[in-house]
């Protein structure tokens, strides 16, 4: 466990915690970022801005971050096509399941939804089976 | 900008710092997680551990506490189906897979590098054929 970082960790969640109840107190958005991502491809003109303001101050924010912090870094043990095939299912399973690591995990535990408590152990537990087969049997 | 966009942008600024703070915006910490029979770091259970507590205390004790939270009436509660099982299991798998999931992936687009590209684009086709198929546009 030598790459463990449980303050961080801490707080980072206060951080994206503080910006789901913010949102849902001003805005009365819930901050589930497949549902805000998802959203933008409907039919619904009036509802995309605020979207688009989220999703540029998630960049911005983690930009921030970055350019004080040259040790944080984003990398990945995937070829492109490991990549591509991950975020096909992933965009098209949050949308089915409606809701990912923030709506279901995040949002739904925290208002006790049995609904979110079964998704959130689902994908916890298909990703970890997928880990172990990707770095153990191939 | 109006107070909506204003507010939206900074919760915006505020959730993708805490993903980067808390290296979520990086896919291998993730499957550092993820991999519980490997080098296992919970780095990713403090992070929801601690987002959970702010918002339980916040839904608790200062949200429902108001008449007007008509977010609630929305969703549906506590009924589990098909969708919600299978959507939970495909998402999964592509989550093991990068170690992205919908949020870190769009933060991490501000250390702009190709793969992360690639998955945010692909993961919008994702999104779009979920909307073909279920006819939701």
């Amino acid at each position: 466990m030598d790459n463990f970082t449980p303050f961080s960790a801490i707080v980072g969640g206060v951080l994206i915690g503080l910006s789901i109840c913010i949102l849902l107190f001003f805005n009365h958005k819930l901050a589930g970022i497949s549902s805000v991502i998802g959203g933008l491809f409907k039919f619904n003109f009036d509802d995309k801005l605020w979207r688009i303001f989220f999703l540029f101050g998630m960049i911005l924010g983690a930009l921030i971050w970055f350019e004080f912090n040259e040790s944080s870094i984003v990398t990945f043990d995937s070829n492109p096509w490991i990549i591509l095939a991950g975020g096909l299912l992933t965009g098209f399973g949050t949308q089915l399941g409606s809701g990912c690591t923030s709506g279901h995990g995040v949002y739904g535990i925290a208002k006790f939804s049995i609904r979110s408590i079964v998704a959130t152990f689902i994908f916890l537990f298909f990703g970890m089976l997928t880990v172990f087969i990707q770095r153990n049997l191939f | 900008m109006n107070r909506i966009n204003f507010i939206s942008f900074s919760c915006g600024i505020l959730f993708g710092l805490g993903l980067a703070v808390s290296e979520m915006t990086n896919p291998m910490k993730v499957k550092a997680f993820l991999d519980i029979t490997g080098k296992w770091d919970p780095s990713l259970a403090f992070v929801m551990t601690s987002s959970i507590a702010v918002t339980y205390i916040f839904l608790k004790y200062i949200y429902l506490k108001r008449k007007n939270s008509k977010i609630f009436t929305e969703i549906k509660l506590n009924v589990f189906d098909f969708k919600l099982v299978v959507g939970a299991i495909i998402f999964g798998v592509g989550w093991g897979l990068v170690g992205f999931c919908p949020g870190p992936s769009v933060a991490a687009l501000s250390d702009i590098q190709i793969n992360t590209i690639y998955f945010v684009i692909s993961m919008i086709v994702g999104i779009l054929i979920h909307r073909f198929l279920y006819k939701k546009l």
